[in-house]
């Protein structure tokens, strides 16, 4: 071949072995367009899932308006009253009490796994973490009551009424069984907890060498160069994390379900037995076919839920995916 | 002079404090890890017997009869594994054709990045309720389909997103040398496949352990009975909803069995994650890097 490339006349410059063989091209394309049918029908699941909740808590949402339901306070099926309030805001204290528990030490374990431990270090923790991800919910459930409620029960709430329950009557004891928001919240934080070390350990390994590198020359102790990075890099990933792991503890059932008391009211001391909305699903689908617009009062009761799940998750996510990419 | 030393002093003191801050932060997640390991072992070793997984719960077993929870047992694994089938078959099309033909930064990658994530952090009462609107709507009952239906939901988007990290990390210039030589991007499918075997063998193993310990979603869809699964559309027992129930009687000798029985649940979710793991590092030497 010269240095000018010549207009092939329509194939016959080229061999027939360089050029695709029709069975190997056709298997392309249709893999192509097979596997893409695929990925596009897996984004419409999520629409579908939204979608077919909607459908069947339709019955409920044409009979009461949203501000009936969600702000009512009364849930009785057998009346027709169905109010979500006492529910939501049991599933508010619950996460709350959790992310209170381990948002701290999520973070700062998180920060040290990225910053301070070895190579080494880090792939002998990162799996015992795993571990803690995996354990079933049941089984936190079954730790929750043979460990957590006792010790609410004998330690932590005569504790809590003898020094400080007359001061702040939020941390008095009314529940003498040990079931109640803290018992939920504690399991609840423990299992949160791997989740908010390992979005926290990410973002802060995206952290660029460079800066920290710069830092420490700069005479910055370790301590030093990590504050910096994580208040000029790391806040809004480390918020993300954190919200993340509200939205987790959000929906999980069982273990909280377990431990929580299941009482539908509003609490006055974090001692105090409540009703999350998750239990409120799993604890009644054996009954509700038998009462008009049950089934429907729990389809709405998992919208909600997933409602709130969906919006905590994709604003952490973009969250996270503009800070990467400010990074870079 | 002397207030600069007391300044260093002050800078090495904050440090040395956080610092045992953090690690005492990570000791404590560890150390709670092995308490609970610690409790359920205790607690349940007691009342794990041969009897208990070799045989059906017999009459009058929620008393504190003799029995076993077989049927529970065997109800999981059949969920788990069609659940993990079944997701796989979905997981691994949609993964490799992010991989091949989707374009890099292009939307529908995106889209069906985002997707999963949703789906990763929808909860499993949720797809409960999903899959129970489905069977209301079809006026089918609870059943061992209806389970492995709505469990592979729950595990498909722990399956793909664990794949996708997996092949994520495959050479640029493995893809480049392949292309260049010809290939077309079904073809290098194939060597995209072969390279990131070590990596779903982790991915299934990670999903089967979390399919078999997910208890919300099959608490409305494959319901609970005291035989074993025979067909498909039978109801079926599991083994995180016999430890709930066994919990939830009020003799202290079914509870023991409770114990017991989320004992067996540890010890399969413990194995299975860390062959996972143990996979990974072993097989992991026969991937190019």
């Amino acid at each position: 071949m010269g240095g000018v490339v010549e207009q092939p006349d329509k194939g016959s410059q080229r061999s027939e072995s360089f050029r695709l063989s029709g069975r190997r091209r056709w298997s392309d394309r249709v893999a192509h367009r097979l596997l893409g049918l695929i990925a596009g029908a897996l984004c419409l699941l999520v629409v579908g899932v939204a979608a077919a909740l909607l459908l069947r808590s339709l019955p409920l949402l044409s009979t009461f308006s949203l501000f009936e339901l969600w702000g009512g306070q009364v849930w009785q099926p057998m009346r027709g009253l169905f109010g979500y309030a006492p529910f939501v805001v049991g599933s508010l204290w619950v996460t709350a009490v959790a992310m209170a528990v381990a948002v701290v030490p999520a973070v700062f374990s998180g920060i040290y796994l990225a910053e301070y431990v070895s190579e080494r270090g880090r792939a002998l923790l990162k799996p015992l973490l795993d571990l803690l991800v995996g354990i079933p919910s049941v089984v936190y459930g079954v730790w929750g009551v043979l460990f957590v409620v006792p010790l609410v029960r004998d330690w932590i709430g005569p504790w809590a009424e003898q020094t400080v329950g007359d001061a702040l009557p939020f941390l008095g004891r009314t529940s003498p069984s040990g079931y109640g928001l803290l018992s939920a919240g504690l399991v609840l934080g423990i299992m949160v907890f791997p989740l908010i070390v390992a979005v926290t350990e990410e973002v802060m390994r995206s952290v660029p060498r460079e800066m920290r590198e710069a830092l420490l020359s700069l005479g910055a102790t370790r301590w030093e160069t990590t504050k910096c990075s994580v208040r000029r890099v790391g806040l809004p990933g480390i918020l993300a994390a954190v919200v993340l792991g509200f939205s987790r503890a959000f929906g999980e059932t069982l273990a909280v379900m377990m431990t929580v008391g299941n009482v539908a009211q509003f609490p006055s001391t974090i001692f105090d037995p409540v009703y999350p909305l998750p239990a409120l699903i799993a604890n009644n689908y054996g009954e509700m076919m038998s009462v008009p617009l049950y089934e429907a009062a729990l389809m709405h009761a998992a919208l909600l839920l997933l409602g709130v799940v969906i919006i905590f998750n994709v604003g952490a996510r973009l969250v996270i995916e503009r800070l990467v990419r400010r990074i870079r | 002079m002397k207030q600069m030393r007391r300044r260093r002093v002050r800078r090495a003191l904050e440090e040395q404090c956080f610092l045992w801050l953090m690690r005492l932060s990570l000791l404590g997640a560890v150390g709670v890890l092995g308490m609970i390991v610690g409790v359920i072992c205790w607690r349940g070793a007691g009342a794990l017997s041969w009897e208990m997984v070799s045989s059906l719960p017999e009459g009058g077993f929620y008393l504190g009869r003799e029995g076993g929870i077989l049927n529970a047992l065997v109800g999981s694994l059949y969920l788990a594994c069609g659940a993990t089938v079944l997701a796989l078959c979905l997981a691994v099309p949609v993964v490799f054709y992010l991989h091949t033909y989707a374009s890099p930064g292009g939307r529908l990658r995106h889209g069906v990045r985002l997707a999963l994530d949703i789906l990763w952090g929808i909860p499993s009462i949720v797809y409960g309720a999903f899959g129970f609107a489905w069977m209301v709507y079809l006026g089918v009952r609870a059943s061992l389909l209806a389970g492995i239906l709505t469990l592979a939901l729950v595990v498909l988007p722990i399956l793909a997103r664990t794949l996708d990290e997996v092949v994520e990390m495959t050479p640029v210039l493995l893809r480049e040398s392949t292309l260049a030589l010809g290939a077309t991007r079904l073809e290098w499918m194939g060597v995209l496949l072969r390279q990131s075997l070590p990596g779903l063998l982790t991915a299934i193993l990670l999903a089967f352990g979390r399919g078999i310990g997910d208890a919300a979603s099959v608490l409305f869809t494959a319901g609970y009975t005291d035989n074993l699964p025979d067909s498909l559309l039978r109801p079926v027992a599991s083994l995180p909803l016999a430890v709930f129930f066994l919990l939830g009687t009020p003799f202290p000798e079914v509870q023991a069995r409770a114990y017991a029985a989320a004992l067996i649940l540890t010890i399969i979710v413990l194995g299975v994650s860390v062959s996972a793991h143990l996979s990974l590092a072993r097989l992991g030497r026969y991937v190019i890097r």
